[in-house]
């Protein structure tokens, strides 16, 4: 194919967008209407996964050490904690810096604990890590068995649940995701295809005249692509408008509390190249698939 | 130039449409095939553009036997041959001159040539004037001369019709026919399909009749024949 047969198939692509005026229409007004419902329920998802990382990177297990262990048999149960693959760090914290936080954690009243502070009766503690959140319940059952471990701490029975929650509905986000992902193939494809049905003639005259099966299906390509492009363009300014405003509102309210939004950039950005790649994708398949159908002639 | 040799077709749904056809049809002829309707005219022109493929027998197109043509080939095929269309069959998103020009663009001919030679070929016709025109804009007259534009601008050596007068009103066809007549005169080969007993009549050409799938009658400066 010769460069200025590309620019020819460019060329008819933008008129044939122009002159089928009103099925360009309806085909870029149904991938802009999927394109925001996939934008804002994916907005959804991902800030809700967010939440769900916070809280679960707020779990830890907090190994008590045994009272009769010296400075030698902490640095080797360290060690040994160390050595487990599923964890990330091992702190250690003194049973003084135990006795501050705990002070601090109960306020005014925690004042009274102050006299503990000459027979303070709390253990150093290791502040166990996992790499995955999920691990923490099977590295405690291991840490319990170790020697010099006098408890094991992780919120048990609470955190079990918390799991249980955060794991079902990330399932249930997926598998709505990928349903609502499958609607908008479809809807759209289908409307690309109804305007290409509408041409059917076209293409077969098409044929009459001596054009190849390539030199048919270039412009229906690209023009598949610009009105994926083109109905990506609206849910895109409009979902980032959106998430701006959204986002400087809820940002201030949301300070102190363990929820946390995702920042715009680059979130927004990402998102906005996933849009933009769902719309070419589906409506070069859309326009693909249809024209197929009635190359044979 | 266009040959057939034991032609039979049968379609899928158990009509025999050609029940064994040979002919010969040398360049520069002109050669109208009449019959009555469903007599098999029509399968036996659209073979000719191998819209139709025959079920056996040979047809051989300047030197191409289009029966055992490739699907891949055949749009390189149908640029060496005109078709015209009783029902125009124009691109009715392009307008008159894109109409012409679609010809040339499948076959990446350089922009200026395929200019010059829309320009060309509009002027034969007389539409030069309509150049920005839709189809839907144009009388079925105008319709049917930018087709035959169409079918010219490759400057085939055969250009195939089939019933070009067939949706037109007497005085048109007749300005149809004087188009046919020109391209005939500059050395092209014309098949033409026709139901018009008038023109046939008075445009005296060789005439082929078809009749149950056979040719019943070959004439040169033949009548029509037929009653209607």
């Amino acid at each position: 194919m010769k460069i200025r047969t590309i620019g020819r198939h460019a060329r008819e692509s933008i008129k044939s967008i122009g002159r089928n005026g009103w099925m360009t229409f309806a085909s870029v007004s149904a991938v802009t209407v999927t394109l925001i419902l996939v934008g804002v329920f994916f907005v959804i998802m991902m800030n809700l996964n967010r939440v769900a990382e916070t809280v679960e990177e707020d779990v830890e297990i907090r190994v008590h050490i045994d009272v009769a262990a010296t400075k030698e048999n902490q640095d080797s149960l360290k060690a040994q904690l160390e050595a487990i693959p599923e964890v990330k760090s091992v702190t250690f914290s003194s049973k003084e810096q135990e006795l501050d936080a705990l002070v601090k954690s109960m306020g005014e009243e925690g004042k009274a604990f102050k006299l503990f502070e000459q027979d303070n009766p709390l253990n150093d503690v290791f502040i166990v890590k996992t790499k995955k959140p999920n691990d923490t319940m099977k590295v405690a059952k291991k840490v319990e068995s170790f020697t010099y471990v006098a408890k094991v701490k992780y919120g048990q029975g609470k955190v079990e649940k918390l799991f249980k929650f955060i794991n079902a509905s990330r399932n249930v986000g997926i598998v709505l995701i990928l349903g609502l992902f499958f609607t908008a193939v479809f809807l759209i494809s289908n409307t690309i295809k109804i305007t290409i049905i509408a041409r059917r003639k076209e293409i077969k005259i098409m044929r009459l005249v001596g054009a190849t099966n390539g030199f048919i299906r270039w412009p229906f390509f690209l023009e598949g692509l610009l009105l994926g492009v083109l109905g990506s363009i609206l849910p895109i300014v409009l979902i980032s408008i959106a998430y701006y405003r959204a986002y400087d509102y809820l940002k201030p309210k949301l300070t102190g509390t363990f929820i946390e939004v995702l920042p715009f950039s680059p979130f927004v950005y990402q998102l906005s190249g996933l849009l933009l790649l769902m719309g070419a994708l589906i409506g070069i398949w859309g326009s693909m698939m249809s024209v197929r159908k009635f190359l044979k002639v | 130039m266009i040959e057939m040799q034991g032609v039979f077709k049968k379609y899928p749904n158990g009509v025999s449409a050609i029940n064994g056809i040979d002919v010969k049809i040398n360049p520069g002829e002109f050669v109208y095939v009449v019959g009555p309707s469903g007599a098999g005219k029509s399968t036996f022109i659209k073979m000719m553009y191998r819209e139709e493929v025959p079920t056996s027998g040979t047809i051989t197109i300047n030197g191409v036997n289009i029966a055992k043509l490739k699907m891949s080939k055949v749009p390189i095929f149908r640029r060496n041959i005109g078709v015209v269309f009783q029902d125009f069959k124009l691109l009715p998103n392009l307008t008159v001159y894109e109409n012409v020009a679609f010809a040339l663009e499948v076959i990446e001919a350089q922009p200026k040539f395929i200019k010059k030679r829309v320009m060309e070929v509009l002027d034969l016709v007389g539409l030069k004037h309509k150049i920005k025109m839709f189809p839907s804009e144009l009388s079925g007259g105008e319709q049917q001369r930018v087709s035959i534009a169409r079918s010219i601008v490759n400057s085939p050596r055969v250009v195939i019709a089939d019933e070009p007068t067939g949706n037109l009103d007497p005085e048109t066809s007749w300005e149809i026919m004087k188009l046919f007549e020109e391209i005939n005169a500059r050395g092209t080969t014309v098949v033409m399909a026709t139901h018009n007993k008038e023109i046939v009549n008075t445009l005296k050409h060789r005439v082929i009749a078809i009749e149950d799938g056979r040719i019943v009658r070959d004439e040169h400066r033949g009548e029509y024949g037929y009653e209607n």
